[in-house]
């Protein structure tokens, strides 16, 4: 667990962070609901070639199929899988349907995954939830259990509490201790950080805890939870952040014919991901993409804290 | 005028919402359906999308139920678990869209494989919210083309409750929502049997006949006594779908 002293920087790189916080065989969270996914820190596991990783998420997205088709996952846990908006993951796809590469899955709904993170972050062993009657999904996945409400008699579905070795969180800004805000889809990042032995925050911007402190309703990561701090202007692209820059619908739905051919998918990854050496040479290879995507400025008003 | 099969579903859907509801809205043609709603005669729609934008007025149309349109300007935006816990399950969601590989006759509905679950044919992408909506929602609406194929007597795996699944009635399930009250189809609706639960052609579409929709249905289709008959899209339905919501044609593909 992170240490929570005041002044420390926690500033690291990305080729850092990623070799101090997650190993081979670790339980692996990289959240963010279509809205900020670290898909820098995501490329920097593949390129460090971590193995028989534990991915969990509840929308794989192209991240992880990204990481699945590199050989990185033993196992998905996930509530969505698919290309939102376009389609199919191919290359989740093609390990569950033809075991190329093989692939664990355990299956939840969305509910299920947020439960799961919220039960690990209060420590709770399990979370129970009035869902899945009627459905196939209980028998699908044998983590998913009953209980039996001891006031009401009322029988609900359990899931177990998720607490993984590390989560990774994307944030339009932090200071060098981790103190992290972020506006717009909030997505499950809080519970997941909470339920995590280590926190990863990668921002867009580095800023003074002054700004934290001047909007502290903003902060949804506290520092005292966070690990490193790692500085990567664009790092959540084709993902968003809010203020910054637009999600880029192209590259997704792109990724339809990248991802469908195996050897595409696999030439992709060695030109933008083996073939560069951070974000900067990521960004280096999509000129025009900062001038296509940046964010036009819509700024609320402030509100005042004094008393 | 002309209009394709996609426009008048989406136009069907529309029509469903009722101004002021709380609707909860899913990807592809309810995103459409519930923004042509609040530009026609639903201004006051409240679109809830689970990535957490409560009362969403988005000025383009989302290609992801995550988009940025959906936060700038909404009423509300929070994390998942206020969504799935404070609004869906809390009871506070009137109406939800669902769509899937496969519906059977009680509107129980496949999207997570074609085939076995352990070795599947098609591997789909799986539940979503979409278990928690037809459990939770007050009432849903399921959209669908009809074919043999994505309508089998039984589906491979039952993802989302419909009226009666493993069993039991969603009553003797206890669950909350109302479930399917109606399916909508290219050619005509069907709504739920307020005795069991099961599908039953209720209306067609312009110059539908009743076997265009029994003969694309894998079971035997109950058909009512009276059959609605339903409007074609208007001229301005038709303007704001191709014109200022869907321009660029990202889910009205076939139009």
């Amino acid at each position: 667990m992170a240490s929570g002293a005041s002044g420390t920087s926690k500033v690291v790189s990305m080729r850092d962070a990623i070799a101090r916080f997650v190993h081979d065989g670790d339980t692996v969270v990289i959240e963010g609901f279509t809205h900020l996914i670290c898909f820098a820190a995501g490329h920097e596991i593949i390129r460090q070639k971590r193995r028989d990783l534990v991915l969990c998420r509840l929308t794989p997205d192209i991240i992880y199929d990204q990481m699945i088709a590199a050989g990185c996952a033993r196992r998905l846990v996930f509530s969505w899988a698919g290309n939102p908006g376009v389609g199919s993951l191919h290359a989740f796809r093609r390990a569950v349907e033809a075991g190329n590469p093989p692939l664990e899955i355990e299956e939840y709904s969305h509910f299920g995954m947020v439960a799961r993170f919220a039960a690990g972050a209060a420590h709770l062993p399990f979370w129970p939830l009035r869902d899945y009657n009627g459905t196939d999904i209980p028998a699908s996945n044998p983590r998913i259990l009953q209980v039996t409400c001891p006031f009401t008699g009322e029988k609900l579905a359990a899931v177990p509490a998720l607490n993984p070795d590390v989560t990774i969180v994307h944030a339009q800004r932090a200071d060098a201790e981790g103190n992290a805000q972020i506006w717009g889809l909030l997505g499950v990042q809080k519970e997941a950080a909470f339920a995590s032995k280590h926190v990863i925050v990668v921002v867009e911007e580095l800023v003074e805890t002054s700004i934290v402190r001047a909007d502290p309703n903003r902060t949804l990561i506290p520092g005292m939870i966070v690990d490193a701090v790692v500085v990567e202007p664009w790092g959540a692209h084709p993902s968003y952040s809010q203020g910054h820059y637009d999600r880029d619908n192209e590259f997704y739905l792109a990724w339809e014919n990248v991802s469908r051919d195996e050897k595409s998918l696999r030439r992709y990854l060695d030109e933008f991901v083996h073939g560069v050496e951070d974000r900067a040479g990521y960004l280096a290879k999509h000129p025009g993409l900062t001038e296509r995507l940046a964010a036009r400025a819509m700024m609320c008003e402030g509100v005042n804290y004094g008393y | 005028m002309k209009y394709s099969a996609e426009e008048m579903m989406t136009v069907v859907a529309a029509r469903e919402l009722r101004d002021g509801e709380i609707v909860f809205v899913g990807i592809g043609l309810p995103n459409l359906a519930c923004n042509l709603a609040r530009a026609t005669h639903a201004p006051a729609l409240v679109l809830i999308y689970e990535s957490g934008a409560v009362g969403a007025v988005p000025e383009r149309l989302p290609v992801s139920i995550g988009d940025p349109s959906l936060v700038t300007g909404s009423l509300m935006t929070t994390g998942m678990a206020d969504i799935f816990q404070l609004f869906l399950q809390g009871g506070r969601i009137e109406v939800g869209f669902l769509g899937g590989a496969q519906i059977d006759k009680y509107g129980n509905i496949n999207t997570t494989v074609v085939g076995d679950y352990a070795k599947p044919k098609v591997r789909l992408p799986g539940s979503g919210g979409a278990a928690e909506i037809a459990t939770h929602a007050k009432r849903t609406i399921i959209i669908s083309r009809l074919s043999t194929r994505a309508f089998p007597e039984a589906v491979d795996f039952i993802t989302s409750p419909g009226n009666r699944g493993k069993g039991k009635s969603r009553k003797e399930w206890g669950m909350p929502g109302a479930g399917p009250v109606k399916v909508i189809t290219d050619r005509g609706v069907l709504c739920a049997s307020d005795v069991d639960g099961e599908m039953e052609l209720a209306a067609l579409y312009p110059g539908v006949v009743t076997e265009d929709v029994t003969s694309r249905v894998g079971w035997r289709l109950r058909v009512r006594e009276s059959l609605e008959s339903i409007a074609p899209p208007t001229a301005e339905e038709l303007r704001l779908l191709r014109d200022v919501l869907d321009p660029g044609k990202l889910y009205l593909k076939g139009s």
